[in-house]
Parts: structure tokens; C-alpha cells; sequence
């Protein structure tokens, strides 16, 4: 009688465990869910630099002039369908594309297609302090480091469907600049309205563009949603919505994938990977990305003043331990600043490769055969370029020991490292570079240039005038075998003078649901889910 | 009778309630940073507005006058900004609390309609193979932390059966504006959307946190029926019913639940505050966004205003909810009323 109960007990336990069927949970085929790993600081990407940032926005909401080929990095028509260059190089005419809609939101209706006029609004927020927005906005990160106040003369609209651009000087890398996912396409007419209701701010906060999907709703740590675009003017996928669920926690994103709550999610931990691609559901996709880690030197600081001292501490690294330990394997060696798939790489002599023997020997030269104390500064964040910066400073102090460098690691909160950094108060520093577009000069201006040495993205506080002569030089002719030219050059001034360090090009990674078709990684920046669909 | 002893509750709540506040509005002076910042929640005040607000706050006069200021505030729904987001807390709040009522309430349900029962079968089945089955369960989820038994449960259920979402109220695809903060309710009223879907939805995400966070109170109840209803059958009135000769199940039910019941509406009432304390780790676990996780975050961020404006409602919360069932229980219990 007694044992009935517990008999009847478990019997029901075990049917109603079994009754269920496992159930998807993101069940609908119209939706897709993008895991990301953090919110977005605005909906306007001439704000932001971040890549979560941008991966949450740019592709999605917005078009460009110019788009770049994921696989062979040249240039694509978009909002414009032809261009031309001017002989002297300074003039850059487009041809629009007829009839591209805006989105249609609760908050605003289209009066009409897109056409010069938005070109010229978005352009000259950066350019004219006197644009109605310019002043809405602190900063305009990228379009700053660029100099785009200095670059660009004027913008102006020579018809409803051809824009003019003028520039100071010749600049071959003007193109790709607009093909990055910061030279987004934001309506004028909508900006006008703004104007006009006095509530200018919304412009960054409630987006309008042209993209394939249409804001709906955010809400800050939780998600953003988005909806199909349905009057787009490209040919894309069935999705009617994109959801953008904001996971911060590593290990919550995965588990949302396995339980199928996530499609898509970028930056999986390394040492999961390998648990994800022996899975048939689900596939890991792969591609060599457009970025380089590196180990800067504060050079205004001895002695990373001396040439010597800076070439010895290369040589006392072994990169490859490094990758082995910190990137899985995932990753290239680097040789240098730019990575090889760019078209001015340039393959270094082995000379450069570790060999303690002779770093010690360098430091004897260069009056320091007892060593001596450097602080490296390790970034307490994970970053596509880097994974585990803590532990790469920490390989980095072993192999210093080695030549008798005493090596402190150093980390802060993250807001106060950069702060610090531009502050100069490092000795040196491991950190790393995601390039913007496939031209090699979006690595060297923002990273080794005089300028960027004030503006605090040059980490190595580096300021040399032959080597800024170089990539003067590259910008100011368009023919890319002399462009080349400057480039090895600058590249091999480099490695004589090692301001930085090169070590690593990681791959960028995401996992998906084999459902999910249609994702492309630009190497350059955000993720496009223009073609995406789901088989149910 | 019952007048003057409801007049004597309410003059305790009363009393209760200027001790919470008077500690809540303490901390102010008591968090690091600036006074001024801690009642207000405005971050960089310039010298002009720091004049205004120190006139506002009646911090120019005595403490008295400042505490009477302050509950002014209270009273009138100003409780200050959010650090971290310079919105009112009080609307925050009142967006996160239908959360965490909503999944206490639930685990609170289940927890009387599963511990009741099962209390009742192990007190009546005393030393059979059934009673120390109960027991035993009741002792093992009794000491099993909530925060271990909930990261097996999202391993086994989540991510190696697959059922069950990991985190969250709904799924992310079904587009429900946030009306009264009720899932179930917000669901009814929201449009475009499949309801039977989402409500589906809903309760495969309510599913696991709800019974996490019901184990612990479940257990206490098995454990407490269970002595109660012991205690109850050792009574006189029920040999006398038996001597009477009325049926077993006619003394259980009449003469034994009743009587047996009695002490546990009072239980209700002290589960209340465990239950809350819970429910702040399971929302933690779950991504569940209800106030236990937003005053966490609050926490970490160092929010003081949002600190204070939750610790105030949680407080009051629980206070009432123990006022009320200790009178529910009064009012059902005669010999509680002599007293």
C-alpha cells in the first residue's frame, strides 16, 4: 500500500519528464536572435568606435556609399553606383542610386527617396560647425582620427542625384573611408524634422536609415529589436525580425546558444570552440581578421627612448608560446603591423624572430647589462584582438626574467586604462587595432602617425617625421604600386625602429545555429545579416 | 475586541515604519559621497542648484526637520534619480517589482499546494515507508543552497535535455510591451503577437525559477504541516471525535486540518521574508528582471539612491505581508485573540 505511492509518484514523475518534447524556444522561422556581448553606446555610428557597437548597428539600420568585398577588400557600388576621380585626385563625384526608401517608423514617415541631399547632411555634421547637429555630439572618434576636418573641403550636391566632394589634398584612401561602417547614410529629412520639434538628440538615439532593418525597440542591458526594412532596395532574406539579446556573461551567451535561445553569437571563448565544432547543430565560422595585437613602448619614457633597448625587448619574446597559450592556436604570428591579407604587406626577415642571446647582447650596447624595471600595462578586457591580455603580459614577464628585465604587470578599470594611456603614464603597453577598411593607411595614420601621437591613439606616444613623410606619400598618389612602395618602406622603418611590437593576428569567430544562412563577417567591421534566413 | 487589536497592529506597523525610514534616511548620511547627491541622485551639482536643493531638502535646519522633509518626499513619490541612469527609482522599481511578485507569487502557490499535502500524508502516515520518503526529500531539499540547485537544474534541464530556457521571462521574439508587468496579463493585452505562443513561452521560462525558488519554502512547509498535524492528532478533542465515532477521514478533515492549519497561515507570513531573500538569488541566476536583480546591480554600481528606494520597498513589502497573515491569523484563531 505504502510502496504504491511512491511507485505512483515516480511513474508520474518519469511521464510527465518524458511528455515533454523538447521544445525550441525560439520558435518562430521569421526571427532571429543575435547574441551580443554588450550594449550599444548610441544608434548612430559616427559616435562610436566599439565593435559591439558597431556589430549591433551599422549593417543592420544603416548603407553606405561604397561597400567593401568581404573576401577580396575592393570597393563595391551601394548608395552610389558609379563615381569618378578627378586627374588631380582632389575631387570625388558620385552618381546616387534612384528611388532607396528610408525606414518607416512610429516616429517618423519619409516624404521621399534618398538623395543628394542626405549625403550632404551626413557629411558635413563632422565638417561645418555651423551643421544643425554638429554641436549635439562631443566627438566623432573615427572621423576624427582621420582628420576629416583637415581632409575634406566641401561637400556639395550638384543635382538631386550627384554629390561633390572636394578635397585639401590628395588622398587615395578617401574611398575606403567612406566604405567603413562609420560613413553611414543618415536621412536629412529626418534631421530637419528634429530640428524643426527641437528635439535634436533622438537623431543618435532613435535611427533612421536605410538598412535592411527598421529600430523598433531598445532597452538598455536587455535587447534591441529591429524590423524588417520591407521597402529595401537590395534583394535580402525572409527575416521579419532581428532581435539583438544583450548577454554580458561568457558562459550565459554559449548555454543561450545550446538551448537555442541565441542564433548567432560572436566571441566565443577559444578553448569552447573546439566543444562547438565537433557539434553537427551547430556551426563555428572562421575569418582572418583585419586587426594586429601589439606590445607598444612609451618611447617619450627611457629608456624606451633608445632604439637598442626596444629592439632587444622584441627579441626576448617568444611569440609563439604566446600563441599557443593565449589565442589557441587561433591566430598568426605577426610580422607586422599590418596583417598579410592586406595588399601592402610586407614579409619581414627572419632576423626579427626571438633569440635572447642577442636582446642581451642589444642591452650590453645599449648601457644596460643588468636590465632593468618595466611596467607592462595589460587591458583588463577581453577584445577580439586580444583575448587574455593578462596572460600574455604574464608569458611576456616570464621571458623578460630571461634577459634580466624586472616586469610589473599593471591593469586598471578599463575606462581608467584608457584614461591613463592617453595620459602617457605607461611604460608600455599590450593593446591592439581592429582596421575600419582593407586600406593599409587605417592602420598607420591612427597607430604610428605625429597626429595620432596627439590625439592619444598612438600608444607608443611615437612622433617621426620620415616615417609620417611615408605615409604622406602613400595618400597622395593613387597608383598602387608607388603606394606600395611608401608602404614597405614605412613598414621596414618600422622594424628598425620598433615602437611597437607586432605579436598576434587573431581570427574572429562566431557560432551559429546550422539553421541560420546567409551571415557574412566583414573583416573590417560589423556583422551583416542582410541575406540571413533560418530553415525552420 | 478585534477593533482594539487591529487598532494596536496598525499603531505597531505604524512604529515600524518610522524605525525603517528613520534608518533608511540615516544611510544617506551614512553612504560615502555627497549628501546632497544621496537624497537626490543628481550627479555633478553646480554651486547655484547645490543652494536650491539644500533649500528643498531642508538641509539648513535640523535633523528633525530634515527627516520630516525627507518623508514628505517619500509620500509624495519622490524618492530621487538612479545613479545609473538619471531615471525617477521609483519607476524603476515599480517595473521591476511586478517581476519578482509575480514569480514569488508563484513559487509561494506552489509551495502551500505541494508542502500542505504532503506535510498532512507524512503526519498521517507517521512512520510508514511514505512518511520517511517525504522526510527525507523535505530534509534534502531543506539543505540544499538554492544557487547550487538551481545551476544543476539549467545543466541537466537547459543545456542536456534542452527544454527549458536558461534565463530570462519570455522568449525574445514575441514583441510584449510592458503594460502592468504581470507576463501573463501583459500578454492578454498585447497585439500582433500569437498569445498562445507567447504564454507558452511564458511559462517554459517561468517554469524552473518558479520551482527553485518554491523548493526551500516547499520543504519547510512538508516539515511544519507535518509536526503540526502530529501535534494536533495528540490532542483530546480528537480522541474524543474518534471516541464519538466519527470516521477517520471526518476527524482528519473536520477536526484535524483545521485546527492543523491554524500555526501555518502564520508560517506564510515568516516564509515571506526567506522567500524574498531567494528570490533575489534566483533572479540573479535566471536573468530574471525583478527587483532582487536590480537592486544586486544597484549594488555593484554603488547606486545609493536605488540602494535605499529598494531596501525601503522590499522592507515594507515583507513588513506587510507579516502584518497581514499575523491578523488573518488572529482573526481565524479564538485563542489568539485572548491574548
Amino acid at each position: 500500500m505504502n510502496f504504491s505511492y511512491c511507485r505512483l509518484g515516480s511513474l508520474s514523475l518519469v511521464l510527465w519528464l518524458t511528455g515533454c518534447q523538447p521544445v525550441t524556444v525560439s520558435n518562430s522561422s521569421q526571427g532571429l536572435v543575435y547574441c551580443a556581448e554588450g550594449s550599444p553606446e548610441s544608434f548612430n555610428p559616427q559616435l562610436v568606435t566599439s565593435g559591439t557597437t558597431i556589430d549591433a548597428i551599422s549593417q543592420h539600420l544603416y548603407d553606405r556609399l561604397l561597400d567593401i568585398d568581404p573576401d577580396s577588400g575592393d570597393l563595391l557600388p551601394a548608395l552610389a553606383q558609379q563615381w569618378q576621380v578627378s586627374p588631380d585626385g582632389l575631387t570625388y563625384r558620385f552618381k546616387l542610386r534612384p528611388n532607396v526608401s528610408f525606414h518607416q517608423t512610429d516616429y517618423f514617415t519619409p516624404g521621399r527617396y534618398f538623395n543628394a541631399e542626405d549625403v550632404v547632411f551626413t557629411f558635413n555634421r563632422m565638417l561645418l560647425v555651423e551643421h544643425p547637429f554638429f554641436q549635439t555630439a562631443t566627438e566623432y572618434p573615427y572621423f576624427d582620427s582621420i582628420e576629416w576636418r583637415h581632409r575634406v573641403k566641401s561637400i556639395t550636391a550638384l543635382s538631386a542625384d550627384e554629390v561633390e566632394f572636394r578635397l585639401n589634398q590628395p588622398d587615395s584612401s578617401f574611398l575606403s573611408v567612406l566604405a567603413t561602417d562609420f560613413a553611414a547614410i543618415l536621412s536629412g529629412e529626418y534631421g530637419a524634422q528634429l530640428v524643426a520639434k527641437q528635439q535634436k538628440p533622438l537623431l543618435d538615439t532613435q535611427p533612421i536609415g536605410t538598412g535592411p532593418f527598421k529600430f523598433r525597440q531598445y532597452q538598455k542591458d536587455v535587447l534591441i529589436r529591429y524590423y524588417r526594412h520591407d521597402g529595401y532596395w537590395r534583394q535580402h532574406g525572409d527575416l521579419q525580425q532581428l532581435v539583438i539579446d544583450i548577454v554580458p556573461d561568457n558562459t550565459k551567451r554559449l548555454a543561450k546558444l545550446l538551448t537555442r535561445e541565441c542564433d548567432i553569437a560572436p566571441i566565443p571563448r577559444l578553448a569552447e570552440l573546439q566543444m562547438f565544432s565537433k557539434r553537427p547543430d551547430f556551426k563555428v565560422e572562421q575569418q582572418t581578421s583585419m586587426n594586429v595585437a601589439f606590445w607598444a613602448f612609451n618611447t617619450q619614457k627611457a629608456p624606451f627612448d633608445r632604439v637598442e633597448v626596444r629592439q632587444a625587448l622584441a627579441l626576448a619574446i617568444n611569440k609563439l608560446t604566446i600563441l599557443q597559450a593565449v589565442y589557441f592556436g587561433q591566430a598568426e604570428e605577426a610580422n607586422s603591423v599590418l596583417p598579410p591579407n592586406s595588399w601592402a604587406y610586407r614579409k619581414q626577415s627572419l632576423s626579427q624572430s626571438f633569440d635572447p642571446a642577442k636582446a642581451k647582447e642589444l642591452l650590453r650596447q645599449a648601457g644596460y647589462p643588468d636590465g632593468f624595471s618595466i611596467d607592462i600595462w595589460a587591458m583588463p578586457v577581453q577584445r577580439l584582438y586580444n583575448p587574455n591580455a593578462q596572460k600574455m603580459a604574464e608569458l611576456i614577464q616570464a621571458d623578460l626574467r630571461a634577459i634580466g628585465v624586472k616586469a610589473r604587470v599593471v591593469s586598471y578599470e578599463w575606462n581608467t586604462f584608457r584614461r591613463k594611456l592617453r595620459q602617457g603614464e605607461h611604460d608600455s603597453v599590450l593593446i591592439g587595432w581592429s582596421a575600419d577598411n582593407a586600406d593599409p593607411d587605417n592602420f598607420l595614420r591612427p597607430l604610428l602617425s605625429c597626429a595620432a601621437a596627439v590625439s592619444g591613439s598612438n600608444r607608443a606616444n611615437w612622433c617621426d617625421e620620415h616615417f609620417d613623410q611615408f605615409i604622406a606619400g602613400a595618400v597622395q598618389t593613387t597608383d598602387t604600386t608607388q603606394r606600395r612602395s611608401y608602404y614597405l618602406a614605412a613598414q621596414q622603418y618600422l622594424q628598425q625602429q620598433m615602437p611597437l611590437v607586432p605579436i598576434a593576428h587573431s581570427k574572429r569567430f562566431q557560432v551559429k545555429n546550422s539553421s541560420v544562412q546567409g551571415v557574412t563577417i566583414n573583416p573590417y567591421g560589423g556583422i551583416s545579416l542582410v541575406h540571413a534566413g533560418k530553415t525552420p | 475586541m478585534i477593533l482594539s487589536y487591529l487598532a494596536r497592529r496598525l499603531f505597531l506597523l505604524g512604529f515600524v515604519f518610522v524605525a525603517l525610514t528613520v534608518f533608511v534616511f540615516s544611510l544617506n548620511y551614512l553612504f560615502p559621497g555627497d549628501l546632497v547627491s544621496n537624497l537626490t541622485g543628481l550627479r555633478d551639482i553646480s554651486p547655484q542648484t547645490q543652494q536650491q536643493l539644500q533649500q528643498l531638502l531642508a538641509l539648513d535646519q535640523s535633523l528633525w526637520q530634515q527627516y520630516i522633509a525627507y518623508n514628505r518626499r517619500l509620500l509624495a513619490g519622490d524618492w530621487g534619480l538612479s545613479f545609473a541612469s538619471q531615471q525617477p527609482v521609483l519607476s524603476e522599481i515599480m517595473q521591476v517589482l511586478p517581476a519578482t511578485l509575480e514569480l514569488a507569487a508563484y513559487a509561494l502557490c506552489l509551495s502551500l499546494f505541494a508542502g500542505i499535502p504532503l506535510g498532512l500524508l507524512a503526519a498521517v502516515k507517521k512512520d510508514s515507508l511514505l512518511e520517511r520518503c517525504i522526510s527525507g526529500i523535505a530534509l534534502i531539499g531543506y539543505s540544499m543552497p538554492v544557487f547550487w540547485l538551481a545551476l544543476i537544474c539549467i545543466m541537466l534541464f537547459s543545456l542536456q535535455l534542452g527544454w527549458l530556457p536558461t534565463s530570462g521571462r519570455l522568449g525574445v521574439l514575441f514583441e510584449v510591451p510592458t503594460q502592468t508587468g504581470f507576463i501573463f496579463v501583459d500578454i492578454l493585452l498585447a497585439d500582433h503577437i500569437s498569445r498562445s505562443a507567447a504564454a507558452y513561452s511564458a511559462l517554459l521560462h517561468l517554469a524552473m525559477p518558479t520551482v527553485i525558488l518554491a523548493a526551500y519554502p516547499t520543504n519547510v512547509m512538508i516539515r511544519f504541516v507535518r509536526t503540526s498535524m502530529l501535534e494536533v492528532l495528540e490532542q483530546n478533542y480528537i480522541k474524543t471525535a474518534r471516541a464519538k465515532g466519527l470516521s477517520r477521514s471526518q476527524v482528519l478533515y473536520r477536526h484535524g486540518l483545521r485546527n492543523a492549519l491554524l500555526p501555518v497561515t502564520r508560517q506564510v507570513g515568516l516564509q515571506f521574508s526567506t522567500l524574498i531573500t531567494l528570490a533575489m538569488l534566483t533572479e540573479v541566476i535566471f536573468s530574471w528582471p525583478g527587483i532582487g536583480q536590480w537592486l544586486i546591480n544597484s549594488i555593484y554600481q554603488r547606486n545609493y539612491p536605488a540602494i535605499q528606494a529598494g531596501l525601503l520597498v522590499v522592507s515594507s513589502l515583507v513588513i506587510c505581508v507579516n502584518m497581514l497573515t499575523e491578523i488573518l491569523h488572529t482573526l481565524f484563531n479564538p485563542l489568539a485573540r485572548k491574548h
